[in-house]
């Protein structure tokens, strides 16, 4: 089974490379069909491992050692068990569609081999992530694909940096750069965390630190999980590291769907449930409450945002932010398998909405403006359905797999008498329902708008479609078919969580209320962009809209408060200390240096007997310091 | 009459050897160099090495004073030299200031008492009998070496002053090796 | 009596009047002849030395000064010749070819 683990961890690593090997050269169809060929490999071998794991329990291997310095020892070491197989089989799954996906969407880019070398490479580093056994090697994949999704959002870096004063659709650049100095903040709390548990245990490996957790003192305790959330904030892009996830979207779509929606932007929400031990310890219920609150927060936050916005992808942005802050919030109330099935629940149905929306920027040829299209549904029937059926799965219609995750989910904040957050939590559902259906009837139904802009819209290539297939597949029936299975699969790692008595009796009462409160947010999508857009002066001038468009006036808040005093120091700086001290001192030594040698060059008069002169200075000066340090000495 | 010998030779060599060094006629200077290196003799003597004394005869005042005596023929000797000296306070101080410091550091020890004699004058020999014990023992090698050195010298100032070496020696013309083989042709 | 130190101030006082012909004199063969009188200079100390402690190493190594002596003035003198074919020419302020 050892060779098994490898192959899922170092396919996509030999496809990368693969790939990168073509780096520079121009696009070659080779490159796409290896990568994908050896991601399908993975996925094949993550199956396997998923069975195999599910009938003799966890695999661990080690690799070899790694950093052996002193008391330190930390191995390579790769432990699969049933969170890490799920997590394997979602990432490899939704992998294996954008790269086949990729194929067709990135056909005329120049850079195709090396957006492919770029995706393998994002993909070893999540199998790393999710496959390490401590910490360390966790750290290694997070900061992997920090890197991975770096270089993917900053794709067309050569498009020109607009600020976003004249254009809301900023650089590609830019955004890259927001996503990595971000995450670089959430990072050093991460860090902070990994260093503690190292400084009080000796070790990084999960199963060391696990166990010592009953001797550990409180207040350490609670100190780690505030570290490693603040890690997983970031990654995850909660509340208030969450701007970067809407400006990530700059980079190409596929990337959106495989690392800002299915696979990396988890990542947070992977690391609290893989330190579930941790965040369920009493000690820490504090902050596994800030968490679930935090979530359900960003939940609601999120959805108002993607009430209003015009932007087809940054919709779906605010989607997957408020989608994480439900995961958050059933991981923060202790139910971690809910937390991990509406986490692979999401990955397909929200993969396949960004891949759905895709194809409408290919046709629309890179048009992002839902005003701007409409009636799409005639020209792209299996996009329509597509993304039709990743809204029924995201609104939580029965029996859609998005229904049994977010249920769950509600359910557990009824469970756990948190009503307030369920309260939150189902309003947000109403919400979810709305934006997602108001963005299927803006860019499918009513009128034809784009017509009068010029675009001629197109399907995409079978085979795209045919690939995103397995998405919608599992976007329908993953709820229904896997969701009992999956509960008793992951119940070998994480904690079993069971509903009381008194909520199964009533459980029929909510889940009647919350499909009603999405279905009446897609009646109400319906019945306000079903026909067409009819624009309303009065509400889009509203002080709310105006609030909700401009994101809450955070990016400004935070471009007025951090970035441009940033700027500005940074420009006195320059100006007062480096141009006037630093720079000024160097100069002064050239200067001194320059005036010295400039007179001393007059000693060179060519004369000898004037060499001999000072010749004899230079003799007494000597036999001066000689005598002196012989006195003296 | 060894002090009375000792400054007479003292003012004798300070004063001819000024007139060498302050003097702007080449004949005269050679000529009171010649003379201090005498008297120079003269100190040695006082001091009993006689041998010493004989060799700076032969050695400064017969050949090197010829040497230069010679030399003196291709220059013209009688003219008066025309030169802008150095600052003269500058140069007297930095020589008797490096004067002074030298004659410092190397007595220094002496007033310490901290010397003892390596070789010492081996006993009921005269000086020209001791110097040859030692310079054939002890320092044989040094004396050999010197020896070599000597020859190499003579080589290089007959070839230096010979007689085809109008032609100049840095700037490289035709024939050049063809002359210098020539002249050493010449001078065998 | 004559002592040691005695020698020493008239070899110091030979010396400097050497070192101030070296340092004076632009005329390269009066700065052979001042170098002559340092190494006499350094001679008589060695001569003294060597006398008034009963080690005959000072006159070895006066004898080994006054053949570097005897060579150097034959070098020299064959250098000095070429250059005054050459030149024209023994004066240091005419022989500036090396004017930084």
């Amino acid at each position: 089974m050892e060779s098994l683990v490898y192959v899922a961890l170092f396919a996509p690593l030999v496809g990368s490379l693969f790939a990168a090997l073509f780096g520079m050269s121009p696009k070659n169809l080779i490159t796409g069909i290896a990568t994908s060929a050896l991601l399908f490999i993975s996925w094949m071998a993550s199956v396997l491992l998923l069975i195999h794991v599910a009938g003799n329990g966890a695999v661990s291997t080690t690799l070899m050692d790694w950093i052996g310095a002193g008391d330190l020892l930390i191995q390579f070491g790769f432990q699969v068990d049933a969170v890490t197989a799920v997590m394997m089989v979602v990432v490899t799954t939704v992998s294996t569609v954008v790269h086949v996906y990729s194929i067709g969407y990135m056909d005329h880019d120049k850079g195709f081999n090396r957006f492919f070398s770029y995706l393998s490479a994002f993909v070893f580093s999540m199998m790393i992530l999710v496959m390490s056994d401590n910490f360390a090697g966790l750290f290694i994949g997070w900061e992997g694909v920090g890197v991975c999704s770096w270089l993917l959002i900053g794709f067309w870096y050569h498009k020109e940096d607009v600020s976003t004063d004249i254009n809301p659709s900023i650089s590609p650049s830019w955004a890259a750069n927001e996503a990595f100095i971000m995450n670089r903040i959430a990072d050093l709390g991460m860090l902070v965390g990994i260093f503690l548990i190292y400084w009080n245990t000796g070790s990084l490996t999960y199963d060391i630190f696990f166990a010592s957790i009953p001797t550990m003192d409180d207040g350490l305790l609670v100190a780690i999980a505030i570290a490693l959330f603040i890690g997983a904030m970031g990654k995850s892009a909660q509340f208030p590291l969450h701007t970067w996830l809407a400006d990530a979207m700059e980079g190409p779509t596929p990337v959106s769907a495989l690392i800002h929606a299915a696979t990396m932007v988890t990542a947070g929400v992977y690391l609290v449930i893989r330190a579930n031990p941790l965040y369920s310890h009493e000690a820490v219920e504090g902050v596994s409450l800030f968490i679930a609150c935090l979530g359900t927060f960003v939940a609601m936050f999120a959805a108002t945002m993607a009430l209003v916005n015009r932007d087809l992808k940054r919709i779906i942005a605010y989607s997957t932010l408020s989608q994480l802050g439900y995961m958050f919030a059933a991981a923060g109330l202790g139910a971690y398998w809910v937390a991990l099935f509406h986490l692979a629940a999401h990955a397909f149905f929200k993969a396949l909405l960004f891949l759905g929306a895709g194809n409408v920027m290919h046709a629309m040829h890179d048009e992002l403006d839902i005003f701007k299209m409409g009636g799409l549904s005639k020209v792209m029937k299996w996009t329509y359905i597509y993304m039709g059926l990743a809204s029924l799965a995201l609104a939580g219609i029965f029996p859609l797999a998005g229904f049994y995750s977010k249920d769950t989910i509600l359910e557990v904040a009824i469970n756990e008498d948190t009503y307030l957050i369920w309260f939150a939590l189902w309003v947000t559902a109403g919400l979810t329902a709305f934006y997602s259906f108001r963005q299927v009837f803006l860019t499918f139904g009513g009128n034809e708008r784009y017509k009068e802009l010029g675009h001629h819209p197109h399907e995409m290539p079978n085979y795209v479609l045919i690939a995103m297939a397995p998405l919608a597949i599992l976007a329908v029936i993953f709820g229904f078919v896997f969701m009992d299975s999956f509960q008793s699969f992951t119940s070998t790692v994480l904690p079993v969580y069971e509903m009381s008595h008194a909520t199964h009796k009533i459980a029929w009462v909510f889940i009647i209320l919350t499909t009603l409160i999405a279905l009446s947010g897609i009646f109400y999508a319906y019945k306000k962009y079903g026909v067409g857009l009819i624009r309303d002066e009065k509400v889009e001038g509203s002080f709310v809209y105006k609030l909700l468009s401009n994101q809450y006036y955070i990016p400004k808040f935070y471009d007025s408060m951090f970035t441009k005093p940033y700027a500005e120091i940074s420009d006195m700086l320059w100006k007062k200390v480096d141009l006037k001290i630093v720079d000024a001192v160097v100069d002064a030594i050239a200067k001194f240096i320059y005036f010295s040698g400039d007179k001393s060059r007059a000693m060179q008069t060519g004369n000898l007997s004037h060499y001999l002169n000072w010749m004899a200075v230079g003799v007494l000066l000597l036999a001066v310091i000689v005598s002196l340090s012989a006195v003296l000495g | 009459m060894e002090q009375f010998a000792f400054y007479l030779f003292s003012v004798l060599t300070i004063g001819l050897f000024l007139v060498t060094v302050l003097s702007n006629n080449v004949l005269y200077a050679m000529t009171s160099l010649a003379a201090g290196m005498v008297i120079i003799s003269g100190f040695f003597f006082i001091l009993g090495a006689d041998f010493l004394g004989v060799v700076q005869l032969i050695v400064y005042v017969g050949a090197v004073m010829a040497l230069y005596s010679f030399g003196m023929m291709f220059f013209d000797a009688t003219r008066e030299i025309k030169e802008k000296n150095t600052n003269a306070y500058l140069v007297f101080f930095l020589g008797g200031m490096i004067a002074l410091l030298l004659v410092v550091m190397f007595s220094a020890p002496i007033a310490g008492e901290g010397i003892v004699a390596m070789y010492p004058t081996p006993e009921g020999a005269n000086n020209p009998q001791a110097v040859g014990l030692v310079l054939f023992t002890k320092y044989l090698v040094p004396f050999e070496v010197a020896a070599v050195m000597l020859l190499v010298a003579m080589i290089a100032g007959i070839i230096l002053a010979g007689k085809k070496m109008d032609n100049s020696l840095t700037t490289k013309d035709e024939n050049h090796e063809e002359e210098m083989t020539f002249s050493l042709k010449d001078v065998r | 009596m004559i002592e040691l130190s005695h020698y020493l101030i008239i070899s110091g006082i030979l010396f400097s009047i050497g070192v101030v012909g070296v340092l004076r004199r632009k005329n390269l063969l009066m700065l052979f002849f001042a170098t002559e009188i340092m190494l006499n200079a350094a001679n008589i100390a060695f001569a003294a030395t060597s006398s008034y402690y009963g080690d005959l190493s000072g006159q070895m190594f006066a004898f080994f000064i006054i053949a570097v002596a005897a060579s150097e003035v034959a070098v020299g003198l064959g250098l000095l010749i070429v250059l005054y074919k050459k030149q024209g020419t023994l004066d240091l302020d005419n022989l500036v070819a090396m004017k930084g």
